[in-house]
Formats: structure tokens, C-alpha cells, sequence
């Protein structure tokens, strides 16, 4: 007698297709990055006034962030979403420079507002541009470091690993507004006049802060680039889609994880370092939990799988909430949301991966027409 | 020691919030390892549910939207499920991102319909006043949000137990793909777990209106701490998610109480990266000879 069991098919797990991984390739072609970095350096300046010069400035500050979340995230599987709490703490390092600066020898404007008598210890090294700077990077570093080996080291991941770096960014949130006299409370730090003997609100300081901001990128962006597509890259990767295999080769994924997060809170310190001064603000708002997801969704929607793609995504998704929010301000969260639910849903592999997609369909019509021409030409030669 | 027993209700009441909040993330990202950001947002519903119910029922508004609210959260969370995020099984980190979208529509969506500002959904009369104990008094409204909460451990316990539909549930959660070779159709599984892990933020949002204002964003307040319960509990261990519940909830409230509440966040955070460093995958781990 023969049995027949019989069974429910499971649905298939949906990896990401193919198509979105060459993304990568599609983006990070060296003659793609020559006419970013021409449109960049050259057209936008000469084409934006200073106002939009200002703005793009701070999308590509969001892109420096963005950059460290498609290493981390993209490359590396590891969902962080507290970025905003390593920008904030290079944000802040810079501001307090700032503020110290601008006061001379005096307490800051909103320490006295607070009632505070005499200068906090943790305020008194930031005297220093060059601490000020340093601390901006290292002390992100220092933090995803240490967060990074306690975690990484007991196998926490996926959604464990989101959530913990969330509970972070909410955690500094409270934190920060808590401590009013030391950190400005909810305002944060604002008000700034000058940066390095330069006058802030002049449209040529901010010319020279555009590109500096602009240079950043691309040289962050070469050492991501570097990182990505070296043995270390590949072994991220390899992490990212297996971890237990490396592990059983003989690699420490902890160390491989600790170090790509380590890099990107860097990035993410530069970027607040760098966004102060262009914005002139930093404050709880623009580092809490839903500014990191912002950007995370904002590297999804770019491409996630390309390096190029989670810039791409920073700008463009920072831009139209710009465009949006000053044509009307609740219709943004609408389209926001109705975007990450149709990209999640239908292009996982985000605009990058459009893109490459795109050019795998054409590079096939391209073959097919060859194909069919010499078949042709075959027929008449006989 | 006084001090330490005024305490104690207040840390109990954020511990059976938080409870609430965690039994129906125990059973969405517990269970079918889905992150379902917009759970914050059927919080909401459920509390905007006892206050349209208000007009209606009046001051018996909280009592009679429990089972409503459950309903209306649930229902919600069914067609999310439905629409969106069975295709996203597998993928787990994609669903926050997708469940963050809905969750931002969500929040608009009320803003526009019953605008920006709180508004108040009067508790019942048998509700207000306390209970004198110990020197202090613990107020009614918290201890049916205790009772509220233990009630709802107990029901889901036995429902998980001892009927036949809820065996199924975890021999999903247990292992997916030899739960679909018993013949479980693990597709309507699903739903119904979905439907029931967000009923039960329903009634945490109608439990909610008891303790403050309802307003567009009420859930986003409690949603990563929410998160935090499941994680030290560990996933889909319902044993687990009440423990971590009452300890987070006392903890956080004492570390308040003791510091001050921007250091309490911070010495919470704390003690749970080093808790995870003894029990990296929470108090009660499903033992089970898979790698991952």
C-alpha cells in the first residue's frame, strides 16, 4: 500500500532578486561618481542661489548619514535605527564649540536663561575647535564600539539589534531635553554667529561650508566605495546573508559588525558636526527616533544595495519633504507613508535597483536585437 | 520605606501598561517575527474608539469599547496583514520599515479626522477614588488597568493552551515549515494571530484613556518601550513578556523616582544591554536544536 502525504506548500521566502544586488554595480561605476561629483561642485554653485545652495547642503549632510546606514544596513544587514543619536552627539560637540566661541569668555546665552552659574566640566574641553572636531568622530566611534562588542559578541541581531538602537535614540532624546541647563533642553543649541573668524549668516562662508560638505561626501563616499568592495566587504557581506557559515570558517563576525557600525556612527558624527553650522541648529528634534527612520526609510527608497543609492535616497526624499511640506504640510506624511509602503512592497530594491533593473532589460533587448540581426544576416548569406 | 511603597503602585500601573502594549507584540513580532511599527498607531484606535463611543454610551464609554475596541483593532491589524505584509514574511526588517509607513498614514488620518489636540474620555464613576493601603492610596483607575491586564494574560493563556486554535498558533511559531507539513494551514494562522496581537493593543489604547488624553501620537509613546518587554522577555513567551513587563515597569518607575526622569531612560537602556549579556535572547528562550 503506498501513503501519499500530503503537504501544504510553504510560500518561498522572498530574497531580494538579483537585480537589486547589481545596483550596487550600476551605481558605483567611477564614471557615475565624475559627473556627481561635476554636478556637485561645479553646477550647482554656479546654478543655485544661496538659499537653495544652503538647503542642498543640508541634504547632503543627510547623505554623510545615510552613506554609514548603506554600509551598515545595505552591506552589512545590520538595521540601525539610532544613526540619529551619533549625529547628534557630533552635532552637539560642534555646537558647544560654537556657542563657547561665540560667548568669548562668558557662559553661553541659554545657561543663563537657566540659571546656571559657572561653566559645566563636560563644556570646558569644547573650548578647544580641535576637541570639538575630535570628539565629533571619536566619541560616536567610541560609543558604536563599545555597543557594538557588548551586542554583536552575545549574537544579538535583526530585529533585536533595531530595536535596541531605537530604544537608544529615544533614550538621548529624554536625555537631552531632560538636562536643560547643559544641553538647552528641548531648543537645543541655536543661534550661532561664527565659525572660525568667519561670519555664519554671510552667503560666502556659507558658499565655502557647501563645499566642504560636498567634499566630505565624496571622500567618505570613496572610503565607503574602498571598504565595500575589498575582502573586508566581501566578508560583510557574507555576514549579512550568513553569519553562522563565516563563523564556522573562522571569522569573528562580531568584529566584522563592531567595525562597519563603528564606521558609519563616524559618519553620522561627521555629518552632525558639518550640519550645525550650515543649519544653524541642533537640537532633541532632528535626532530622535523619527528623524533616524526618516533616513533609513530615505536609503530604502534610494537603493539600499548601492552605496550611491542610499545618497541618492537622502537627497531625494529630503528634498521633496521640502517641496511638500511648503505646498502643504500634512499631505508630506501621506505621500511619505504611501511611498515606503509601495517602494517595501513592490521595489525592495529602491530606485538604485529600478535603475539597475532598467539596464539589465536593455542589455538584453540589446542582445536579442544582435541576436536577431545575425540569425538574419545568416538566412541571406545562404 | 514609605517612599519605597508610594512608589510601588506607580511602577505597577506603568509595568501593566507596558504589559498590555507587549501581549500583542508577543503575538506579532513574537510569533510571526513581524515588527509592527503601526501597533503604536491600533493603540490609538482603540483609545479614539471609547471616545467616539462616548457620545454614545456616555460615561460607560471605557467598559462598553473593550470588547469593541479589541474588535476594531483587530480588524485593522487583519487587513494589514492581509494587504501588506504576508508578502513580507521572511523579510522581518522590511516589515518595520512598511509598518512605519501605514503608521505615519495612520497618525495623519486621525489628526485630520479628529484634529491635532487631545481630547478626554471621562472614566465611570465606580472608577475614580482609590484604595487606601499602606499609607498611601492606589487609585481605582490602576488597579483595573492591573486587572485589565492580568485578565488578558490569563484569557491568552488559556487560549494558547487549551483550545486546539491556539495549539496551532504556537506549533507555527514553534517551526513554520513542520507546522504546514502537519496540516496546518499556516496562512490562516496568521491572520488570526494578527488579528488578536492587535485587538489587544485595541484594548491597551482603551485602558490608555483611563491614565491621560488621547491624542494622534498617544502611541508612539509607549511603543519602544513596548518593544524593549518583548525583546528581555524573549520572543513569543508569554511567561516572558510578563516578567520583563513588571520588571522594566518598576524598574523604570523607581530609577525615576531615585534620579530623575532623563536619567531613568538612559539607566533603563543600561540595565538591559547588560541584562542581554546574560540572556541574550530574553528570560525565556524557545529551546530548540536550529542554528538561527
Amino acid at each position: 500500500m503506498t501513503v501519499t502525504l500530503k503537504t501544504v506548500p510553504e510560500r518561498p521566502v522572498r530574497r531580494p532578486a538579483a537585480p537589486a544586488r547589481l545596483a550596487a554595480a550600476a551605481c558605483s561605476g567611477p564614471g557615475l561618481f565624475a559627473v556627481v561629483a561635476l554636478l556637485l561642485l561645479v553646477v550647482a554653485p554656479l546654478g543655485l542661489e544661496p538659499f537653495r545652495l544652503n538647503l542642498l547642503a543640508k541634504y547632503l549632510c543627510y547623505a554623510i548619514v545615510a552613506l554609514g546606514i548603506g554600509l551598515a544596513w545595505g552591506r552589512g544587514g545590520m538595521l540601525t535605527l539610532g544613526q540619529g543619536v551619533f549625529f547628534g552627539i557630533g552635532g552637539y560637540s560642534m555646537g558647544m564649540y560654537l556657542k563657547l566661541n561665540d560667548a568669548g569668555g562668558d557662559l553661553p546665552d541659554f545657561m543663563v536663561w537657566s540659571g546656571v552659574e559657572e561653566l559645566p566640566a563636560l563644556w570646558a574641553p569644547f573650548r578647544s575647535p580641535v576637541f570639538a572636531l575630535a570628539a565629533a568622530v571619536v566619541l560616536p566611534v567610541a560609543i558604536a564600539t563599545v555597543l557594538g562588542l557588548l551586542v554583536f559578541r552575545r549574537r544579538v541581531r535583526g530585529a533585536y539589534f533595531a530595536i535596541l538602537t531605537q530604544a537608544l535614540a529615544a533614550a538621548l532624546v529624554i536625555l537631552l531635553v531632560g538636562q536643560q541647563g547643559l544641553t538647552g533642553g528641548t531648543n537645543g543649541l541655536t543661534n550661532f554667529y561664527e565659525l572660525f573668524g568667519l561670519d555664519l549668516a554671510a552667503d560666502a562662508t556659507q558658499r565655502v561650508l557647501y563645499f566642504a560638505v560636498a567634499i566630505t561626501l565624496g571622500l567618505l563616499f570613496l572610503l565607503a566605495w574602498q571598504l565595500a568592495s575589498s575582502r573586508f566587504g566581501r566578508l560583510l557581506v557574507a555576514v549579512r546573508d550568513a553569519e553562522d557559515r563565516v563563523r564556522f570558517l573562522g571569522y569573528d563576525p562580531a568584529v566584522v559588525k563592531t567595525i562597519t557600525f563603528a564606521v558609519a556612527a563616524g559618519m553620522a558624527g561627521i555629518a552632525g558636526a558639518l550640519f550645525v553650522p550650515v543649519v544653524g541648529i541642533i537640537s532633541p528634534a532632528l535626532l530622535g527616533v523619527v528623524p533616524s527612520l526618516e533616513l533609513v526609510v530615505a536609503v530604502a527608497v534610494g537603493g539600499r544595495y548601492a552605496l550611491g543609492g542610499a545618497v541618492l535616497g537622502a537627497v531625494l526624499m529630503n528634498w521633496a519633504k521640502t517641496a511638500f511640506s511648503e505646498e502643504f504640510a500634512g499631505g508630506w506624511l501621506y505621500l511619505q507613508g504611501a511611498l515606503f509602503i509601495l517602494v517595501m512592497t513592490l521595489v525592495p530594491g529602491g530606485v538604485a535597483g529600478l535603475l539597475a533593473a532598467a539596464r539589465d532589460a536593455l542589455a538584453r533587448l540589446r542582445r536579442r536585437a544582435r541576436a536577431g540581426w545575425a540569425a538574419r544576416e545568416a538566412k541571406e548569406a545562404a | 520605606m514609605q517612599a519605597f511603597l508610594n512608589q510601588l503602585p506607580v511602577g505597577l500601573s506603568i509595568a501593566a501598561v507596558l504589559l498590555l502594549i507587549a501581549l500583542g507584540l508577543t503575538f506579532t513580532f513574537g510569533q510571526m517575527g513581524v515588527i509592527n511599527m503601526a501597533h503604536g498607531e491600533f493603540i490609538m484606535a482603540g483609545a479614539y474608539t471609547a471616545y467616539l463611543l462616548q457620545a454614545v454610551v456616555g460615561t460607560a464609554a471605557v467598559p462598553v469599547a473593550l470588547p469593541v475596541a479589541f474588535l476594531v483593532a483587530g480588524a485593522m491589524g487583519w487587513l494589514l496583514e492581509r494587504l501588506a505584509i504576508r508578502r513580507f514574511y521572511g523579510r522581518p526588517l522590511d516589515t518595520l520599515l512598511l509598518t512605519w509607513g501605514v503608521s505615519l498614514v495612520l497618525q495623519q488620518l486621525a489628526r485630520d479626522l479628529f484634529g491635532a489636540p487631545n481630547v478626554q474620555v471621562v472614566a465611570p464613576g465606580w472608577l475614580s477614588g482609590g484604595l487606601p493601603l499602606f499609607g498611601t492610596q492606589i487609585p481605582y483607575a490602576r488597579l483595573f488597568i492591573l486587572a485589565l491586564a492580568v485578565g488578558c494574560v490569563l484569557a491568552i493563556w488559556a487560549y494558547l493552551a487549551r483550545s486546539s486554535q491556539g495549539r496551532r498558533m504556537q506549533a507555527v511559531m514553534q517551526n513554520r515549515r513542520l507546522a504546514a507539513i502537519g496540516g496546518i494551514n499556516t496562512g490562516r494562522v496568521d491572520q488570526l494571530t494578527f488579528f488578536i496581537g492587535s485587538g489587544l493593543a485595541g484594548i491597551a489604547g482603551v485602558a490608555l484613556t483611563l491614565i491621560g488624553p488621547v491624542g494622534p501620537a498617544l502611541g508612539t509613546y509607549y511603543i519602544v518601550d513596548a518593544f524593549l518587554v518583548v525583546v528581555c522577555g524573549g520572543l513569543g513567551r508569554l511567561g516572558g513578556a510578563v516578567l520583563a513587563a513588571f520588571g522594566l515597569g518598576l524598574l523604570s518607575s523607581y530609577a525615576e523616582f531615585w534620579t530623575n526622569a532623563s536619567l531613568a531612560k538612559v539607566i533603563v537602556f543600561a540595565v538591559i544591554i547588560a541584562f542581554l549579556q546574560i540572556r541574550p535572547q530574553g528570560l525565556f528562550v524557545l529551546r530548540s536544536r536550529a542554528l538561527t
